[in-house]
């Protein structure tokens, strides 16, 4: 069953798949993890490919940053409802290191999490069937917002003068 | 924040319709301050830094006795909590909040919780300034902050603009102090990594000296640090004063500080444009031209006592601040009643520019009463039960919800202040005793800030039973240390009797004008600990 994500706010299927699964089309789009990116990254660029890759919580974004060219996407793991360091990981990759592929939420997404993650540079965005329906109105949870952010994911510009007692 | 409303009433209607899990709803609804608890959800509102306008705490009375049991419970951290609420009606009352700008986003969940201040903010004497900009400031940043709403755990912020810490902000995971820097500018003096609960710490100075324009993205650096390696994997581990220690505090700081030199020029950068409507939500009311006066010359006695006791020095000749207590001996402390609400609503608008603050101590204050009135008002205050004349003193106790409304709780802490208060109900002998602070709190989450009450108290559970570990030594102001435990801990019916054997000590041993605090630290604990063991408590 082919995956479907939502991307730039659109339903889609995805073209791209993981080290993990099984791959018929030798050069199809290929998402290796940050360990395996590690450990052999000449037989990576040697596949020919589009490349990806995958980072884990725990997985110190800085040391991507003088990668980053050969990468077409990067997708954040969000382990659980409460893991939260993927929201830093795609700030920094948007505003520190200027990365402007896909930038991909995995794991636990869920569609209450979905505004702020555009708002953190996200732009895709592997949901259930239950919520992916419903998910594209996410965007629009807020019309407002106090701080500044990159909000690459999100279609339109948001207010930035709220009043104080709001 | 109709946007928000509507979004949690869509949330909680998928919960109850069966399509978010227990689990799920439960990290959407701690956002929005719902706890679920011993009888009933619990629901804890903002009151940004302790300021409620009479209007929005009318709506706290209507709400308390609409959908609540006809009370509210003031929090030490300037918020209110309803302990009775049904979930299916909690959209409703957002709305009703909503109505007058008031809302619960952010008082629970691992994220920036309402940051707190001094509750003298702009009127103390003793300020250097009114740190209630920088407050809102940091509220408006930190409000469904985008990168920081899934936090390793929740982080608290507490703002002083005096020298004497009423906001107890060492014990925050960062405290902000109003500070005049080396060329005479003010700016803050950062804290990071101070803190309650189970591991208790007193916050360590990461900068001595931040420039005003740098407060936000200074901020922005020790949350971004914090959020990258923080710890996730055990709830009593996640707080940042873990990851400070774990680091040292050195190292700690060169990584803010590292991350603070790539992002400080950039968007946070806090213009004085920017400072200046800050401020202009603070702009002073409209005080009259007034001399100074004596109110309690002549007086009974007992307003004598209470304006000694109940009133504060105001900055502004002619007024004085008010303290509204609390803390009567036969109500749960913090806890007003619907009609209280009301009542006191009608006497800010009379009273003080119709401005109500929630002190961190749990009580209510009038922050701008001129002081000629403050004889009718006393009056009006004496007859609603709320002039205990007791601010500052053993029967002004900070005491969490306890076992008789928390979950988490081991053991009450309401029925215990009840004991207290009625061994100690000579006034003579509680202000003789002067200054000092009594916090009780029913578990080790430390609700009631046990850890930094001259007299701490900390409910216990064995086997089956309310035990209480007794501390003496801590404190909450500028001088803020942690309390040493005197020894095993003693039955319900014991604390009281304790209590008085530590005063004996204090009350024989004491020098002119030296407090209890001050005392214990001069003798430590061992002739306390010594009175204590002495002999048998009959109960």
């Amino acid at each position: 069953m082919p995956r479907r994500l939502l991307r730039d706010r659109q339903i889609v299927v995805d073209a791209w798949r993981y080290s993990s699964e099984a791959v018929d089309d030798p050069l199809a789009p290929l998402i290796v993890t940050f360990d395996q990116w590690q450990t052999g990254r000449d037989s990576w660029l040697a596949r020919g490919s589009r490349l990806g890759v995958l980072l884990l919580p725990a997985d110190n974004v800085e040391q991507l940053a003088a990668d980053l060219r050969y990468f077409s996407l990067i997708a954040a793991q969000f382990s659980g409802p409460s893991e939260g360091r993927g929201y830093s990981q795609g700030r920094l990759l948007r505003e520190r290191w200027n990365f402007k592929g896909e930038l991909r939420a995995a794991g636990y997404v869920r569609r209450d999490q979905l505004f702020f993650l555009a708002r953190c540079g996200f732009n895709s965005f592997e949901l259930s069937d239950a919520d992916i329906e419903d998910a594209a109105t996410a965007f629009s949870t807020f019309t407002a917002a106090y701080q500044p952010s990159n909000d690459l994911g999100l279609a339109v510009k948001l207010a930035r003068d709220i009043p104080a007692s709001a | 924040m109709n946007e928000r409303v509507a979004q949690f009433r869509d949330q909680t209607r998928r919960f109850l319709a069966g399509s978010l899990s227990e689990d799920e709803f439960r990290h959407l609804r701690l956002r929005n301050g719902l706890y679920i608890q011993r009888h009933a959800p619990m629901l804890r509102v903002a009151l940004p830094y302790g300021l409620l306008s009479s209007t929005q705490l009318r709506t706290l009375g209507k709400i308390a006795r609409r959908y609540d049991r006809g009370y509210g419970h003031f929090t030490t951290r300037q918020n209110i909590q309803f302990n009775w609420p049904k979930l299916e009606e909690v959209p409703d009352i957002l709305a009703m909040l909503a109505e007058v700008e008031m809302h619960a986003i952010q008082t629970s969940g691992n994220c920036i919780r309402n940051t707190t201040s001094d509750h003298l903010a702009g009127i103390t004497p003793d300020e250097l300034e009114d740190p209630r900009p920088w407050c809102e400031l940091i509220r408006q940043w930190s409000t469904f902050h985008p990168e920081f709403t899934y936090l390793p755990r929740k982080f608290k912020i507490a703002v002083t603009g005096a020298p004497k810490d009423r906001a107890a902000s060492q014990v925050h995971d960062v405290g902000v102090h109003i500070v005049r820097g080396p060329n005479g500018d003010l700016g803050f003096e950062i804290l990071a990594g101070g803190g309650l609960g189970r591991t208790p710490v007193i916050g360590h100075v990461v900068r001595k000296f931040l420039p005003r324009e740098h407060l936000l993205s200074y901020l922005e650096a020790i949350l971004r640090i914090y959020n990258l390696e923080g710890r996730r994997d055990n709830l009593n581990k996640a707080r940042i004063k873990i990851l400070v220690r774990a680091l040292g505090v050195e190292e700690f700081t060169k990584r803010v500080e590292a991350e603070w030199q790539r992002i400080k020029d950039g968007s946070l950068r806090v213009d004085d444009a920017e400072v200046a409507r800050m401020r202009r939500f603070f702009d002073p009311p409209a005080y009259r031209v007034l001399p100074n006066t004596s109110p309690d010359a002549g007086k009974s006695a007992a307003f004598r006592a209470w304006y000694r006791y109940n009133t504060n020095a105001h900055k502004v000749p002619g007024y004085r601040a008010v303290y509204v207590s609390l803390k009567k001996p036969d109500v749960a402390p913090g806890d007003a009643t619907d009609s209280q609400m009301e009542l006191l609503a009608d006497l800010a608008d009379r009273y003080s520019f119709g401005e109500i603050r929630v002190t961190h101590t749990q009580n209510l204050l009038l922050a701008d009463v001129e002081q000629d009135r403050t004889h009718e008002l006393w009056q009006i205050l004496e007859n609603a039960g709320l002039a205990t004349p007791n601010i500052g003193t053993l029967t002004d106790m900070i005491c969490c919800p306890g076992l008789d409304f928390c979950s988490l709780a081991n053991a009450g802490s309401i029925d215990v202040a009840k004991l207290i208060n009625e061994r100690f109900d000579d006034y003579d002998y509680v202000y003789d005793l002067g200054e000092l602070d009594l916090k009780m709190s029913g578990c080790m989450n430390a609700c009631g800030h046990h850890h930094v009450g001259n007299i701490g108290i900390l409910g216990v559970d064995k086997g089956g039973e309310e035990w209480y570990q007794i501390t003496i030594g801590g404190a909450a102001g500028s001088d803020a240390s942690l309390g040493t435990v005197i020894g095993p801990s003693v039955a319900k019916l014991e604390v009281a009797e304790t209590i008085a054997r530590l005063l004996d000590v204090y009350v024989e041993q004491r020098h002119p004008d030296e407090r209890f605090l001050d005392t214990v630290r001069r003798l430590g604990v061992k002739p306390f600990k010594e009175r204590v063991y002495a002999a048998p408590i009959a109960a």
